[in-house]
Parts: structure tokens; C-alpha cells; sequence
């Protein structure tokens, strides 16, 4: 049984179909990219196997279980995160306190002992500084715990991004265009980091990228969506070669 | 519990401490002018009030602009209970603040799927409704009121003040109240993150209720009388401005927010047709020069102990 | 007739008549929401001043009902303009909270200090109207009531023109859906946002010229309440939609008078807020509205 497994899936809005029959297996371990032209649908499947959007049609199991109609807070419990296309950070909090928030689900002390700052109180905020630290010092965020998260450059919010879905202990890591906006040295070490983290926190992934050199490079599989319908699937030189794939993105250079 | 006893608590209790019996001293030995104990009595229900409205408005982002409703609600049942029921203080202070929590439960559940200036509407709405529903209960005396004796001193109103903004500062700084912030700062990646927002939200409100009907049920057993007038949306708006004015977000902003214009008022007390022109003026000017409050988000704190604690501890390793 | 189709009559007309006044107040409300998002809470109290500013025409100026009319229209457009001018001009790009706590102080203001210039004295407005009365199958028609609905109507047909149909109109249009592309597109959005607090307070003013006809007395926080209901009127119809305005205003004239008729007057505000919420609850987006989501 895959990790994740999309069964005829459809969404529409009004009378448009936003994505229809789509088809995805997703195994264990695996890192998957998700292509396609702009409005191709992309985010809105995001959307949906995160509970943002609920789905028309179709079936969406995960884990062995059915997640449709989950709000987002279960679908994270369940194990599945995300990071966003347009950066979400809750930009007043510190670095860490954007970490800490993701631990919330896994690590809470009862409302009570926080309310009367019982001993589990302490013990609780403790682990969670440690863990939250330990992970901003894989992303080398750890010297700026402190800082507000709106202050940090680009590059560094769309890392910080990445290490509070981390935070949430999940099996599947949904990436919504992690290198948007980054050169090309960044990208490049965006790569590295994705790879690793893959390896360090045992994760599956799915990654939505317009940056080809990225996801030629790193993917082991590449869905391609276009007017909301996978019109290629395969390894990465397949994809290359496919004529469908070609002339969805007339106009753009495959690399 | 050595957590509890760093430098900064132990500073700050002195100084609650002293000023209590400073102004205890005062009222004792009779030097206190009554008009300035009712002020004094007044600052601590509003600073619970303020600080209340603050956990919803500042902290969660939650627009709410029906306080007034909810600290009618605590007046009114804590009244029925220690007036028509006979029970002691306490029981009825707190019997108050639970049917206030439990109101703010039944209006939060369905209106706070709302935004913005939707959800102040319907909190707005709320309150009066409350109001009128009050207005409309000759039991407790309809438009003319209900009469009842004045048992808060300024022992009980201190104290009881220091305890609710204790509880909700603790609330704020745990990682509930980061739950809550995370709501106020960015609603869809919160959800996203694992965080129940619907359940934050209406926690956030129901805690905020708790505590504006404890103000209530203070405010009625102090003032010898409560009319349904008094808990008009003009008075949720003095909460909201003592917000505003201390800080959204910020929890000893709303405390200064309280006193200040607690003060402001009290000395307008004697030119009783220009209080609301000035106060009016006051609002626009500073809404325009300052928007932020006086304090912003920052805390009024005593960070600069704090970090000495650190130092030792991090010399320690 | 028989007496109760006659009483059911009676209380339709009413709440017309009441409903209208709403209706016009409501207009101010959902035109400055709008086009700037604000919530101008002190819009009431402008129609409270449009009701002094036509109670000073007649008793002072000795103008007939239609100058006094226009006078008070007139005084409070510019009212209007300086309003948004000083107050919530430089608020602009502020938060809603500020905005609205703008609108709150200027609500205060106008209350407090309109009862410095007036005293907070109760003030009979003066009878503008034979009190001739016609009578159609047991129904009884003021001539009032009959000038007020005519009045309100002819000035919602003349917005619905203006907005509809010149070019100021599809100027303010342009603003409300969005404010940058207008000004790209060579609009000059502040002085449209005037035009619309004028227009808005304009009708605030007649529907106080109105109220003040109607129920005889006016006084400095006469528009506390008229304010709030007109204000749930807009958002029963659907905020920032003119003809949901109007429908919401003269429904819920309609639903107070069927309450007060029940013999429930005093739960009569009660039952305003109520349909507030639940309109809230179930339908945010009111009669008219679209539902909008946030994108992802």
C-alpha cells in the first residue's frame, strides 16, 4: 500500500474544474515532483490534500486511512505538512516562537498547568526550547532564534518555513515552490538541504518547483499537471523527452 | 517550583505588595478621600477588563466589541446570587464569571467562524441584546436597576485583579497563548501547523468572558447599584479604547491603557459635558499620531533581571 | 375589512414609513463601506445633525419642508466631506482597528459635542405637514407618511441614477472594486471617497430631516440607535450592495413594526440585533452578497 494514494480526484469552483481525475501514488521514502504551467492546478491539489479546499470527487488515502473532509489542524496531525507558495510565517513572533508553535500538537501541557504554571509547565517549555533549537540549528537559524521572523531575509523565511512544518513530526512533506525566488547558489543549496532532510527525518516528499534544474535534480519521479489533468508521469529524462510535456510548455525551455 | 521564585517574580510581588498596603495604609488610617479609593477600585476592575478584552482583541485578533455584555452578564447573576439568593461574595463573583464564560462559549461557538469587522458587528450586536434582555427582567429591577450592598473593599478588588492578570499573562506565555498568536498573526498557516483554530479561538473568548463577568460581578457588589444602561456598547468601547490606547497585544499595555484612561476620566469627573468631546479628540489624535498604543506589542518588563538570571545560569554550566 | 387585515395594513405602512428612513440611512452606510471599508460608526450621528441643521431651516429660517430639505442635505454633505477629510483620510492605509476606533471618536464627538451647542434638551420639531389624513379601506395614510416614502423614493431612484449611470457613478463603482487599477486608470479616487461621504451624508441628513418629522422630537444622541439598525439594514442586504440597502431597510421597518404590533416593543431592538447575527451566521455576505474566500 503507497504512503499516499490519489484516486480520481476532482475539484471544481463554480463550473470550472480546478483539477479532474487526477491519479497519484506516492510511496514511502519516495521524493516526487509535481510540474506544470502556471493556473495547471498545482497548488490547488495542495490545497486539497491538505483540507483547505474539500474535494467534488474522488479519494484520497493516507497512511491507510481516508483524509478527506479533515480539517488542516488533522490532516497535520495525521502527518502530512506543508509549507506555502506565498510565505506564511507569523511574521510578529521570533524564529523560535514560529518553531514552537508547529510543536504545539505533539508536546502540550494541559491548559491548566499552564494557567497555574504547574511543574509540567516547566517541563514542557523546556523540551520544546530544546527541540526547537536543535532544529533551527539544522537549518543554521540557531544565532537568530531571537529575531522577529518578518526581519529575516528571503532566503532564510522560505528555510525557516520548511523547518517549522518539519516541526510537526511529519510522514509526507508537501513543498509548495520552495526555491521561488532564490539564486542560483541557493537553490543549489536548497537541493542539498532537501535531500538531506529526506534522509535525517526519514520523510517522503512532494514538490511543486518551476525551477527544472531543481527538480530534474532532485526527484526521483515527476508528475506533470496541466488544465487541472496529469497529461505525463515518470522519471525525470522521460519527462524531458515527452512531446506532451514539450508542448505545455511551448515557449519555455525544458532543461 | 524553583522556577517560580527567580528574581524577577520576587520583584514583582514586592512591588504588588507594597503598593497594596501603601494604599491600604491610606484607606486604614482614613487619609484616602473617597473619591479616590472609588478610582482606585475602578482602575482594578477595568485593568481585568482590559486585560480580558486583550487576551481576544490583542492576543488572538479576534475583533470583539461586546465586553460590555459579558460584564453585565457577571454583574447581573452575581448580584442574583448574593441579593436574591443570600450566598457569600465569593460564591456569587464566581458564579457570575462561569454563566459569563458560558455565554461567551454559546456566542463564540457560531460567530467567530467570522472577520474582521463581521465579528465585531455580531459581538456588538451580542451586547446589546444582552442589554435589552435585562432591561426586559423586572426581577432584578428592569431600566431602573438593582440595588445591592457594596461588599468589595480594596483588598478584595487588588487582589482579585492580581490574580486574573496572573492567570491570563500565564495563559499568554504557555503554548496556548502562542496558539492563540499564531491565530492573530497568520489564521491559515496556524490550522496548517496543527492548531485547532476553532477551539483557540472560542478558548481565547470563553477565558476573555471569564473574566470580563468576574469584573462585572466586582463592579456590581462595589457600586451599590447596576442598570442595564451601564453595560451599553458606550461601555464596551471605553474597554476597547483602554486597549487600544495601552497596546493590542500587549498585556501591561492594557494595564496602563486601563489606568490612563481611568485617570483621564477621573479628572474630567469635574467638567462632566466636555469628558466625552475630549476623550473623543483624544481618540482621533491618537489614532492618527499613534495607532499602536502607548506600549505597541512590547511588555512592560523586567527583562533587564531576567537576563542577570540567565547569566548566572549560563555561568553556572 | 374586517379590523385585523385592517391592523395588519396599518402596521405594513409603518414600518414602510420606518423602514425608508432606515433605508436611507442605510445607503450612507453601505456606500462608505463600500468604497473605503469603513465602518463609519458616526454616520448615525450625522443624520442627527441633518435633523438639527432642518429643525434650525424651519423654526429659524422659516423655509418650507423641500428648502429645509435641501439646506439640511446640503450642511451635511459638507459636514461628510470634512469628516473623511480630517478624520479618516490619513487613516487610509492604517489598520481596521484604528480606522474604526477613528469612526468611534468622531461618533463620540458629534454626540457630545452637538450637545454642548444644543443642550442635551429634547427639541419638538415643528409640524411641516397638514394633518390631513386619508383613509383607503379602514387604512389610515398620514399625509407624512405619504411625503416621506415619496422623498425617500425619489432619492434612492436618484442614486441608483447617479451610480448607475453617470460618470462620477462608474467612477465610484471603479474605486470600490479597486482602488489602485482607478487610480491607474486616471480616476481621482480621493476626491470620489468625498463624493461618496457627501452623497452618503447627504441622505443621513434628509432621513434625519425625516426621523424629526415623524416622531415629533429630536435630540444630540438621537442617532445612536437609528444608526446601529440602519447599520444592521446594510448588512442584511448585503454590505457595499445599494440595493441591498434599501431591501434591508424597509424589512427590517417592516419586522420592528410586526414585533411592536405583537404587543413586544420593548424586545423590538432586541429582535434587530438578533437578525443581525444570524444574517451573520448564516448568510455573512447578506441577501445580495457573493461569498468570497481568501486565496491560498
Amino acid at each position: 500500500m503507497p504512503l499516499l494514494k490519489i484516486e480520481n480526484l476532482s475539484k471544481s469552483f463554480g463550473g470550472l474544474k480546478a483539477v479532474s481525475n487526477l491519479n497519484i501514488n506516492i510511496e514511502k521514502g519516495e521524493l516526487i515532483g509535481l510540474i506544470g504551467p502556471n493556473g495547471a492546478g498545482k497548488t490547488t491539489l495542495f490545497n486539497i490534500l491538505t483540507g483547505v479546499y474539500e474535494k467534488t470527487e474522488g479519494k484520497m488515502t493516507f497512511m491507510d486511512r481516508d483524509v478527506s473532509g479533515l480539517k488542516p489542524y488533522q490532516v497535520t496531525q495525521r502527518g502530512m505538512a506543508r509549507t506555502f507558495q506565498n510565505i506564511r510565517l507569523f511574521d510578529d513572533l521570533s524564529v523560535i516562537d514560529n518553531v514552537k508553535v508547529a510543536y504545539h500538537q505533539r508536546t502540550a501541557y494541559s491548559t491548566f498547568s499552564a494557567l497555574l504554571r504547574l511543574p509540567s509547565y516547566f517541563s514542557g517549555e523546556e523540551e520544546m526550547q530544546r527541540k526547537a533549537m536543535d532544529l533551527l540549528k539544522i537549518f543554521n537559524l540557531d544565532d537568530k532564534a531571537e529575531e522577529t521572523a518578518k526581519n529575516l531575509p528571503y532566503g532564510e523565511q522560505r528555510r525557516l518555513e520548511i523547518a517549522r512544518a518539519l516541526a510537526t513530526d511529519p510522514k509526507l512533506l508537501l513543498l509548495d515552490e520552495p526555491a521561488a525566488g532564490m539564486n542560483p547558489q541557493e537553490t543549489h543549496d536548497l537541493m542539498n538541504l532537501i535531500r538531506w532532510i529526506r534522509e535525517k527525518f526519514n520523510l517522503t516528499i512532494l514538490l511543486i518547483e518551476h525551477d527544472m534544474a531543481l527538480v530534474m535534480g532532485v526527484c526521483e519521479r515527476i508528475y506533470v499537471l496541466d488544465y487541472g489533468m496529469i497529461i505525463a508521469q515518470g522519471a525525470p529524462d522521460e519527462i524531458k523527452r515527452n512531446p506532451k510535456v514539450i508542448e505545455a510548455y511551448l515557449g519555455e525551455e525544458v532543461v | 517550583m524553583r522556577n517560580w521564585f527567580n528574581r524577577k517574580n520576587i520583584v514583582s510581588l514586592l512591588g504588588i505588595v507594597l503598593l497594596y498596603a501603601v494604599v491600604q495604609g491610606l484607606i486604614v488610617f482614613d487619609i484616602m478621600p473617597p473619591f479616590y479609593k472609588l478610582t482606585l477600585i475602578l482602575i482594578c476592575i477595568y485593568i481585568i477588563l482590559s486585560t480580558s478584552l486583550n487576551l481576544i482583541n490583542g492576543i488572538t485578533g479576534q475583533f470583539s466589541i461586546g465586553h460590555a455584555g459579558f460584564m453585565a452578564v457577571g454583574a447581573y447573576v452575581s448580584a442574583m446570587v448574593t441579593v436574591i439568593m443570600h450566598g457569600p461574595l465569593l460564591l456569587g463573583l464566581f458564579a457570575g464569571a462561569v454563566v459569563s464564560a458560558l455565554a461567551g462559549l454559546i456566542v463564540g461557538l457560531p460567530t467567530l467562524r467570522l472577520k474582521g469587522d463581521y465579528l465585531a458587528i455580531a459581538t456588538l450586536g451580542f451586547g446589546e441584546i444582552v442589554r435589552i434582555v435585562f432591561l426586559n427582567m423586572d426581577f432584578v429591577g428592569g431600566a431602573a436597576g438593582f440595588t445591592l450592598p457594596s461588599k468589595i473593599t480594596w483588598t478584595w478588588a487588588f487582589l482579585l485583579m492580581v490574580v486574573s492578570v496572573i492567570l491570563i499573562k500565564n495563559f499568554v506565555g504557555s503554548t496556548h497563548g502562542r496558539a492563540c498568536i499564531s491565530i492573530r498573526e497568520n489564521e491559515i498557516a496556524a490550522e496548517s501547523m496543527g492548531i485547532n483554530t476553532t477551539k483557540y479561538k472560542v478558548m481565547a473568548f470563553t477565558i476573555g468572558a471569564f473574566f470580563a463577568g468576574l469584573a462585572g460581578g466586582i463592579y456590581a457588589n462595589y457600586m451599590y447599584i447596576i442598570q442595564p444602561g451601564t453595560f451599553s456598547f458606550l461601555k464596551s468601547f471605553d474597554i476597547l479604547v483602554m486597549v487600544v490606547l495601552g497596546g493590542l497585544g500587549s498585556i501591561s499595555g492594557g494595564i496602563v491603557g486601563a489606568i490612563v484612561y481611568t485617570l483621564i476620566s477621573a479628572l474630567l469627573a469635574g467638567i462632566p459635558e466636555w469628558r466625552l468631546v475630549i476623550t473623543a479628540v483624544f481618540l482621533v489624535v491618537m489614532m492618527i499620531f499613534r495607532p499602536t498604543g502607548i506600549m505597541g506589542t512590547k511588555e512592560f518588563g523586567l527583562s533587564f533581571l531576567r537576563k542577570k538570571d540567565d547569566k548566572n545560569a549560563a555561568s553556572k554550566n | 375589512m374586517d379590523s385585523i387585515t385592517t391592523q395588519v395594513f396599518q402596521q405594513l405602512i409603518n414600518g414602510l414609513s420606518l423602514g425608508s428612513i432606515y433605508a436611507l440611512i442605510a445607503l450612507g452606510y453601505t456606500m462608505v463601506y463600500g468604497i473605503v471599508k469603513l465602518i463609519n460608526f458616526a454616520h448615525g450621528d450625522v443624520m442627527m445633525v441633518g435633523a438639527y441643521s432642518g429643525w434650525f431651516a424651519i423654526t429659524v429660517l422659516h423655509l418650507s419642508f423641500l428648502p429645509a430639505l435641501l439646506f439640511s442635505m446640503i450642511s451635511c454633505a459638507l459636514l461628510g466631506v470634512l469628516i473623511e477629510r480630517i478624520a479618516y483620510k490619513p487613516l487610509r492605509n492604517a489598520s481596521r482597528i484604528a480606522a474604526l476606533i477613528t469612526a468611534i471618536g468622531v461618533s463620540l464627538f458629534l454626540e457630545y459635542g452637538g450637545m454642548l451647542v444644543v443642550t442635551a434638551q429634547v427639541r419638538t420639531y415643528p409640524p411641516v405637514f397638514p394633518d390631513t389624513k386619508f383613509i383607503v379601506g379602514g387604512v389610515y395614510f398620514k399625509y407624512g407618511d405619504i411625503v416621506m416614502l415619496i422623498t425617500a423614493v425619489v432619492l434612492m431612484a436618484l442614486l441608483h441614477f447617479t451610480v448607475q449611470y453617470t460618470k462620477v457613478g462608474k467612477a465610484m463603482r471603479a474605486v470600490s472594486f479597486d482602488k489602485e487599477a482607478a487610480l491607474l486608470m486616471g480616476i481621482n479616487t480621493n476626491n470620489i471617497i468625498s463624493f461618496t461621504f457627501a452623497i452618503g451624508s447627504a441622505l443621513a441628513a434628509a432621513a434625519g430631516v425625516l426621523m424629526g418629522v415623524y416622531f415629533n422630537t429630536i435630540d444630540p444622541l438621537m442617532g445612536i440607535i437609528p444608526g446601529l439598525k440602519a447599520f444592521v439594514a446594510a448588512v442584511l442586504g448585503g454590505i457595499g450592495i445599494i440595493p441591498g440597502a434599501m431591501v434591508g431597510g424597509l424589512m427590517l421597518g417592516l419586522v420592528e413594526s410586526i414585533v411592536s404590533g405583537l404587543g413586544a416593543s420593548t424586545w423590538r431592538d432586541a429582535v434587530a440585533f438578533l437578525i443581525l447575527i444570524l444574517v451573520l451566521i448564516i448568510k455573512p455576505s447578506g441577501l445580495f452578497g457573493k461569498n468570497v474566500r481568501e486565496k491560498v
